[in-house]
């Protein structure tokens, strides 16, 4: 056979060539290569990310005070603007050029920023404004509103129980698995606490798009969406009537009032003064209200009822008995001669004048300070601790069984308090080298001793049951489940029949006692005064109560910074929260005393900020007192810009800080100013007392 | 037409319409509108396209009446008129996607360098088939090539570089004419191989190709016929082929088999060549220096940046870089059996620009998996196999240049386009004959094919 003339062959053979070329390389890519499919999933679809809506918070009376409320973002892809008019788009905004230039300079500068993905133009833009622009957004090619909700408290009142949220921080983030940027999370209160309970679980949607980004339907029918659970409701415990009532008395005043319902550990009032309105941290104006409250040298933010430390003064007497007379043998009729002073060594301790105390109720009934150093020294010096070393230490276990030195029960950010060890004498005089004496003043509630109001409310409900207690707790469990923390009742390694003698003290301090301020006929209160002494000027003026004297349904705890003897202001305010709490109503006899409570004004004259003019005073509080007048909803935003707003926004406040929307505030607003921290006249405290 | 030797090959024409039905259903879900679902819808591609197979068939019909003479009478003509065209279009043309090859005509843009494809076959074929004597003169080798070349030069003008380069595959008719020696179009390969990978791989890379290139000759080198030679070699390039796709190496994929195609033919006229050979290597040597010296020396910064886009050394992802990704995926993600007519999730997106006419073969490879598209290149492979045995049953000089000009031609288009839709060619904007959208396209390659038909027709006639 002739050969094939190779020119004759040679296309057929090329042709063949290339397709199985061809062939070979369609069949590695569609066949083996499964990575296109991938790509081709992650090109096509989009994760939406469905927020849950935070739970609810309802008050002891299940009225709804935290809610949820939609806001809008205004979200822009700047490369799909074209043709912008910004005159339109700002009348419509409510906002001057000025403004927009600096919303998209802001926004060109922030984190992730990106001309192809959605980026927040403006924040929480409100109603009307939306409604509006949802009619005239068709003109903004890029531009599209995004919903978000937000906070919304339906009263002005217990800011520090129920805390706030804010956007996570960068090491939320990385410390936790859930938390993206962008989401909000709680900072205080019960929102930080039961954040997880009211966060809920993010859902996603899986939406089909097209290379513009465009939603185009929803992928696979939404098999593979996953729903949003929606965050679990919260019923606090706090009874917003008696928050509120209160906040009314501490108001004008640096303190705190705790009060705790002993048969439950629930907490009635949780009052950390001065407060401010939840709304404040709220909104739109989050930011500026955020700044004011920080920048208040009076520290409304911080939760003197969970965070500060205070001597408990004289109120640690009841415990100090109870403590002594289980581990040291004495009986309630343990009797110590007074004799004006302790004396101890070098050391004397001075008591004011009083009657002999013929047993433990009338020393605490006189609140006699001899009488106490001496049980402390008979308990820590006691042969069977062998050492004071040892007495100390069982000393400390009997306050931290009482929620002295601890926080492990509380369900908000709270710190434990300060219990000494002895380690810390040890440090002070070296080892061995200390005896009661050194710390006798631990006996009546001094020195080395840092407690915060809560655990003072605590120990006194301890005291109020004879011995058993719930752990404190500002949410009820949702759960009847007995291992559930707060449904277990505790129990102190104090015998019950000590109580009954320390009870009858405390009633006969409100009697005839040092307390004798907090009376008030048929409530039966028993109570303890406590003056704290503190390097920072005029005593702390402390009460603690409880009543009635059977059968207990309320324990309060009442701290007045700087308010002089316990009977002065906290013995008064004590009877007024359990007579608000028990009568629900104040008998007009004793409307007077109100008045004059909620009225004592003790930080004025106000702090002055350094180098200040005092003829500027006026404007001064005016300033300071500001955010506080912002409203609630809606949101502030004037209907028309004209010259003279727009003239002074840009002229006073440039601040806007972070992220957050500018803010507009306007001098002229009528807003109901929350109670606590009313601005008032300067006017001096009131005499007498 | 009722002659007696008047013999239509419906089997190629029934294959033309199965091509072009398939086309239109790949610009049916390239483009689908939802709100335009009619097939008819003339504000769509799809509308557009089913009015121009209908001209189409219509110029086919019409072909067939006019005497197969004409084409051969007026052949010169018709490459004059269609060079003039290309003048025209350089001056008073507009400018569509970077290149200045279309003259509006009302709702039509026409593209002279469509028409220029059958003339210059035509004109190619009228002139060699004239020359009647298989040893040319060197003037008559010139003219050949002058033909080729004056439409090749006119286009590159109008910077529509891949019809240019269409033009250079119907360098083969010459070859297959015996105009242009086969040393000479192998070297004018193995030239563009070597600039293309001395750009893209290292120089020892480069050399030990050549190296086994040129040993793999002479080992070929004996008496054995060339299907011998394929089937004792076959082994080799199955196994360099499964190399090459084990290593995920394209470069490879592609030069090998390239590699042992030029030895091959090489072996076959290079019976005892061995100092041609070396030769051939110290040129090489030289060459890829010389090529790297002038890219890296002489060149622009904005000539290399050209080169390193097209040969995908400078990466470009909102160009062309951008498109072969997303077409990759598009048909990378068909699977098997592809996600169903209508389906492609890829193609609904509008992930892959040009989809419906650069791009058309991303709709079959993504909605029909690697099945459809292995039928469509099946059918291609078909159509170009039918189209050759066509060229070579002819008596006709004539017709079987024109034949072979034909079956360059497509096959120019298939290898590239779809080489490039699945990143094994450089991307360079040429349509898929009959698949692609465009009337301009599908007038065009429609001409060239029924001219065709029409002179197989009367293949029992003699025509020069």
């Amino acid at each position: 056979m002739e050969p094939i003339k190779p020119e004759k062959i040679i296309l057929q053979v090329v042709v063949v060539l290339t397709a199985l070329l061809l062939l070979v390389r369609l069949f590695s890519m569609q066949v083996l290569d499964t990575s296109y499919q991938t790509m081709a999933k992650d090109n096509i679809i989009r994760e939406v990310t469905v927020y849950p809506s935070r739970g609810l918070v309802f008050d002891r009376g299940n009225n709804l005070i935290v809610n949820n409320l939609a806001v809008y973002d205004l979200m822009v892809i700047p490369r799909q603007v074209q043709n912008l008019d910004t005159t339109k788009f700002c009348r419509l905004l409510n906002i001057n050029r000025d403004e927009f230039y600096k919303n998209a300079a802001r926004m060109e500068v922030a984190a992730g920023y990106s001309p192809y993905r959605p980026q927040v133009f403006m924040k929480q833009i409100s109603a009307d404004v939306y409604d509006r622009m949802q009619e005239y957004l068709y003109q903004f090619p890029g531009f599209f509103t995004q919903i978000r909700t937000i906070r919304q408290y339906n009263c002005h009142n217990a800011a520090h129980v129920l805390g706030y949220i804010g956007e996570v921080n960068q090491m939320q983030i990385d410390t936790s698995n859930y938390y993206r940027m962008g989401d909000y999370v709680g900072v205080s209160g019960i929102e930080r606490s039961y954040e997880e309970q009211l966060r809920g679980e993010r859902g996603t949607k899986l939406m089909i798009v097209d290379v513009h980004n465009r939603e185009i339907g929803s992928y696979k029918n939404g098999e593979e969406d996953i729903e949003a659970i929606a965050g679990q409701d919260l019923h606090l415990t706090i009874d917003m009537e008696l928050q509120a009532y209160a906040e009314e008395l501490m108001q004008h005043k640096r303190g705190s009032i705790v009060a705790i319902e002993p048969s439950t550990g629930e907490i009635l009032a949780l009052v950390s003064a001065p407060s401010y309105d939840p709304n404040l941290l709220t909104g739109p104006l989050r930011g500026e209200g955020m700044r004011m409250l920080n920048a208040d040298s009076l520290k409304p933010m911080f939760n003197r009822a969970l965070m500060a430390f205070y001597p408990p003064g004289s109120t640690f007497k009841p415990l100090m008995g109870l403590v002594a007379m289980q581990e040291t043998g004495i009986g309630s009729h343990y009797y110590f001669a007074c004799n004006g002073a302790y004396r101890l060594g070098r050391r004397t301790v001075g008591c004011h004048y009083h009657a002999s105390c013929y047993g433990i109720e009338t020393a605490i009934q006189h609140s006699c300070n001899s009488y106490f150093c001496h049980l402390f020294k008979l308990f820590v010096e006691n042969d069977k601790f062998g050492n004071v070393s040892e007495g100390l230490i069982k000393w400390k276990t009997y306050l931290n069984e009482f929620g002295l030195g601890n926080s492990f029960y509380l369900d908000l950010p709270a710190l434990s308090g300060y219990v000494p060890s002895p380690e810390r004498y040890d440090r002070m005089y070296g080892k061995k080298r200390w005896k009661a004496v050194s710390l006798i003043s631990l006996g009546i509630g001094q020195g080395e001793l840092g407690v915060t109001p809560v655990q003072l409310a605590n120990m006194t409900a301890i005291i109020a049951n004879k011995g058993t207690f719930y752990y404190p707790h500002v949410v009820r469990p949702n759960t009847k489940d007995p291992k559930h923390k707060y449904n277990q009742l505790h129990k102190v390694s104090i015998d019950a029949k000590h109580f009954s003698a320390i009870i009858n003290g405390m009633e006969k301090v409100v009697l005839y006692g040092t307390g004798k301020t907090a009376y008030r006929a048929g409530l039966d209160i028993c109570g303890k005064t406590g003056t704290a002494q503190n390097p920072h000027g005029e005593d702390h003026s402390l009460f603690i109560a409880f009543a009635p004297k059977n059968n207990p349904k309320i324990a309060v705890a009442v701290m007045v910074e700087n308010g002089g003897k316990g009977k002065k202001y906290a013995a008064p305010i004590a009877s007024l929260v359990i007579e608000k709490y028990l009568n629900d109503s104040i008998a007009p006899y004793r409307k007077a005393l109100e008045a004059r409570m909620m009225k004592a004004n003790l930080i004025s004259p106000r702090p002055r900020i350094y180098n200040e003019p005092a003829e500027e005073e006026e404007d001064l509080i005016t300033t300071i007192y500001l955010p506080y007048t912002t409203t609630t909803t809606p949101l502030s935003i004037p209907e028309q810009i004209d010259s003279k707003t727009t003239q002074q926004v840009s002229t006073t406040e440039p601040a806007a800080t972070g992220n957050e929307a500018p803010v507009q505030i306007k001098t002229d607003l009528k807003i109901p100013i929350p109670s606590t921290i009313k601005a008032q006249p300067l006017q001096p405290p009131p005499d007498g007392h | 037409m009722s002659s007696h030797n008047t013999t239509i090959d419906w089997v190629l024409v029934f294959t033309y319409l199965l091509l072009v039905t398939i086309g239109w259903l790949a610009i049916y879900t390239a483009d689908f509108n939802e709100l335009h679902p009619e097939i008819y819808y003339l504000g769509s591609s799809y509308g557009r396209q089913l009015l121009w197979i209908g001209i189409a068939l219509l110029l086919g019909f019409c072909i067939q009446i006019l005497d197969t003479r004409f084409y051969t009478a007026f052949s010169y003509i018709i490459y004059a008129a269609a060079l003039v065209f290309l003048v025209v279009v350089l001056i008073v043309g507009s400018t569509i996607s970077g290149s200045k090859s279309w003259i509006k005509l009302g709702f039509f843009n026409a593209q002279p360098a469509e028409v220029a494809k059958f003339a210059t076959s035509l004109a190619l074929a009228r002139y060699i088939s004239s020359l009647g004597n298989i040893f040319y003169s060197l003037r008559e080798r010139l003219i050949a090539i002058g033909i080729l070349l004056i439409p090749i030069i006119l286009i590159r003008l109008e910077e529509e570089t891949g019809s240019a380069l269409v033009f250079g595959s119907l360098a083969f008719v010459l070859y297959r004419e015996g105009i242009l020696p086969g040393g000479v179009l192998l070297m004018g390969v193995l030239a563009i191989i070597l600039f293309i990978t001395s750009l893209l791989l290292p120089f020892y890379y480069i050399m030990a190709s050549v190296a086994i290139l040129l040993l793999l000759i002479l080992l070929m080198r004996g008496k054995s016929g060339i299907w011998e030679k394929l089937l004792t070699y076959l082994p080799v390039v199955v196994a360099v082929i499964t190399a090459s796709l084990y290593l995920n190496d394209v470069a490879l994929l592609i030069i090998l088999p390239i590699l042992f195609l030029i030895a091959l033919l090489f072996a076959l006229y290079t019976q005892k060549a061995t100092y041609t050979l070396l030769a051939l290597f110290l040129a090489s040597f030289i060459y890829v220096k010389g090529v790297d010296f002038i890219y890296n020396n002489v060149l622009e910064r904005h000539q290399q940046n050209r080169i390193g886009v097209v040969l995908g050394t400078i990466e470009d992802n909102k160009g062309a870089g951008y498109n072969v990704n997303q077409s990759k995926i598009a048909i990378g993600s068909g699977g098997l059996t592809g996600k169903g007519y209508l389906q492609g999730t890829q193609n609904k997106g509008n992930f892959v620009p040009e989809l419906s006419t650069d791009f058309i073969f991303c709709t079959i490879g993504e909605e029909f998996g690697f099945a459809g598209s292995a039928a469509l290149i099946g059918l291609f492979v078909f159509f170009l196999l039918r189209i050759i045995l066509l060229a070579e049953r002819q008596k006709s000089r004539f017709t079987r240049i024109y034949a072979y000009c034909v079956a360059c031609i497509i096959f120019f288009h298939f290898t590239i386009n779809i080489g490039m839709t699945i990143g094994l060619m450089p991307v360079i904007g040429i349509p898929l004959p009959f698949i692609s959208y465009g009337g301009s396209g599908l007038l065009g390659f429609s001409i060239l094919f029924f001219i065709l038909i029409k002179l197989d027709s009367e293949r029992y006639m003699y025509l020069r």
